[in-house]
């Protein structure tokens, strides 16, 4: 009777907790991007610029680039479209430009139709997307015409949807986790319960699964934090790139830069935890015949190579993945708008068969974001042990 | 004589050739995929009817060794992806 007491005391206090930030934090930072920028400079040419932009707003549905847009990183988390106008989070852009530092807010970029001190995304041409620098503004009809080279690109440090992301996941995790471990500090010795009773089986399947069989009975303690952080913070972002609503959906395991500094932590591991005897077979395989070392060193030449494809194909395979999985998911919902430009009751009927196609992807993606993780921490423990392997 | 304008008309930009090949490419690499993980697929139910006690290890394996041939699949995929976009 006390027991459930005390637990619809703290659930009551953690519902409301949760609630009152999802509920007031959404009015004090979604900000609605309406044309009250536009209406300051009122010329002949800005009410041209304003019908070209409606123009575009009701452009036929284009589903390729609206894949794109929804895998690819971007200055501000777009939330959702209200009224012809669109709800976005509008994230810091922070650049590093000559020795000056620029912070501003990426709304005032207005979705890459503005520029700002200076600076634009480009949209065209071999930096499109990124943030260049504007070295002459000619305001012909409300446009600006951009000069620029590629020297002249700012250091770009700004907070992206996918660094916001990597942020909110990190204060998931650390969450998670701290309370877990504080629980096992004050139930000393019980049975486990609760969200312990949740992590304990995939925390014990990693060491006695992963760890102890690939690194071996004496070493693999060393190296398990970094093996549980890769297992967990592969998998909740996974996660959290599957659900289609803030805080997640934003395609972080799905960016090629996140899986290369996952893999290059398992290759910089590797590298510092191995033994002579590791680089030693590197160059001297042992029972491989000497006419494939000696005169060209072939074989050492190939060794080496897979030292680092190893760690490439790593971030290859979850990038590929995870966005592959994206992009089924995003094509199945763009069927029904594509149906839905030709006649608005094929979009409907459509819309049945590609909701029920979406909902069996989601579910494989659910598998493949857990097979994702382990197969990531099952390959970086088992180079870890190939580097640790004793002389035998 | 017009044979010959219109080939060089062709030549002028191979961009939809190359757009064919990754898609040709593409599928190449899908069947690839299909029929090794197929035959994982064979074997681990052919060894789990002769010794059902073995399931789990053989699951996993199975599972592990998918995964790794997606990978490479993958690989194939990302090129062709680069190839369209890039």
């Amino acid at each position: 009777m006390t027991e459930w007491h005390n637990v619809k005391k703290y659930f009551n206090r953690n519902l409301l907790l949760l609630l009152s930030v999802v509920f007031l934090g959404f009015p004090v930072l979604a900000s609605e991007n309406e044309k009250n920028q536009h209406d300051e400079v009122i010329t002949k040419g800005e009410t041209q610029h304003e019908n070209i932009d409606n123009e575009i707003r009701e452009k036929e549905y284009n589903a390729g680039e609206s894949i794109i847009e929804h895998i690819v990183d971007s200055y501000g988390w777009h939330i959702l479209d209200f009224n012809g106008h669109s709800v976005t989070i509008p994230l810091p852009v922070i650049l590093w430009d000559n020795g000056k530092l620029h912070v501003f807010s990426s709304s005032r970029f207005d979705h890459g139709h503005e520029s700002f001190e200076g600076f634009k995304i480009a949209s065209e041409g071999p930096n499109k997307g990124k943030i260049i620098k504007i070295l002459e503004e000619n305001l012909v009809h409300g446009r600006v015409i951009e000069e620029e080279n590629s020297d002249s690109l700012p250091l770009d440090f700004s907070i992206t949807k996918n660094v916001f992301a990597v942020f909110i996941s990190m204060i998931l995790l650390c969450w998670i986790f701290i309370s877990v471990a504080n629980s096992y500090k004050k139930r000393k010795g019980q049975a486990p319960k609760g969200l312990q009773s949740f992590l304990e089986p995939l925390i014990l399947f990693i060491r006695d699964d992963i760890a102890k069989p690939a690194i071996g009975e004496k070493k693999y303690e060393k190296l398990m934090p970094y093996l549980l952080t890769l297992f967990f913070f592969i998998f909740l972002n996974n996660l959290l790139g599957l659900i289609p609503f803030f805080p997640g959906g934003a395609n972080v395991t799905g960016n090629v830069a996140i899986t290369a500094i996952l893999a290059l932590f398992t290759f910089i591991i590797t590298s510092f935890s191995a033994n002579k005897y590791y680089w030693l077979h590197i160059i001297n395989t042992p029972g491989v015949p000497w006419w494939l070392k000696f005169p060209i060193p072939l074989m050492p030449i190939i060794e080496l190579i897979g030292v680092f494809t190893k760690p490439f194909v790593l971030m290859v395979r979850l990038f590929a993945n995870i966005t592959a999985g994206h992009i089924i998911v995003l094509g199945f919902i763009s069927l029904i708008f594509i149906f839905g430009n030709i006649n608005m009751g094929l979009g409907y009927g459509i819309s049945v068969v590609s909701v029920a196609f979406a909902i069996f992807i989601a579910f494989l993606e659910l598998l493949v974001a857990f097979i994702q993780a382990y197969v990531f921490t099952l390959l970086s423990a088992i180079y870890f042990g190939m580097a640790m392997e004793e002389h035998h | 004589m017009d044979l010959l304008a219109i080939l060089l008309q062709v030549a002028q930009d191979f961009t939809p050739f190359a757009k064919l090949g990754a898609a040709i490419g593409a599928s190449i690499a899908a069947i690839g995929a299909g029929m090794g993980i197929g035959q994982i697929g064979r074997a681990a139910v052919e060894s789990i009817a002769r010794q059902p006690e073995a399931g789990g290890d053989i699951r996993s394996n199975m599972i592990v060794a998918a995964a790794l041939i997606e990978g490479v699949a993958f690989f194939a995929i990302v090129v062709c992806l680069l190839i369209v976009f890039l």
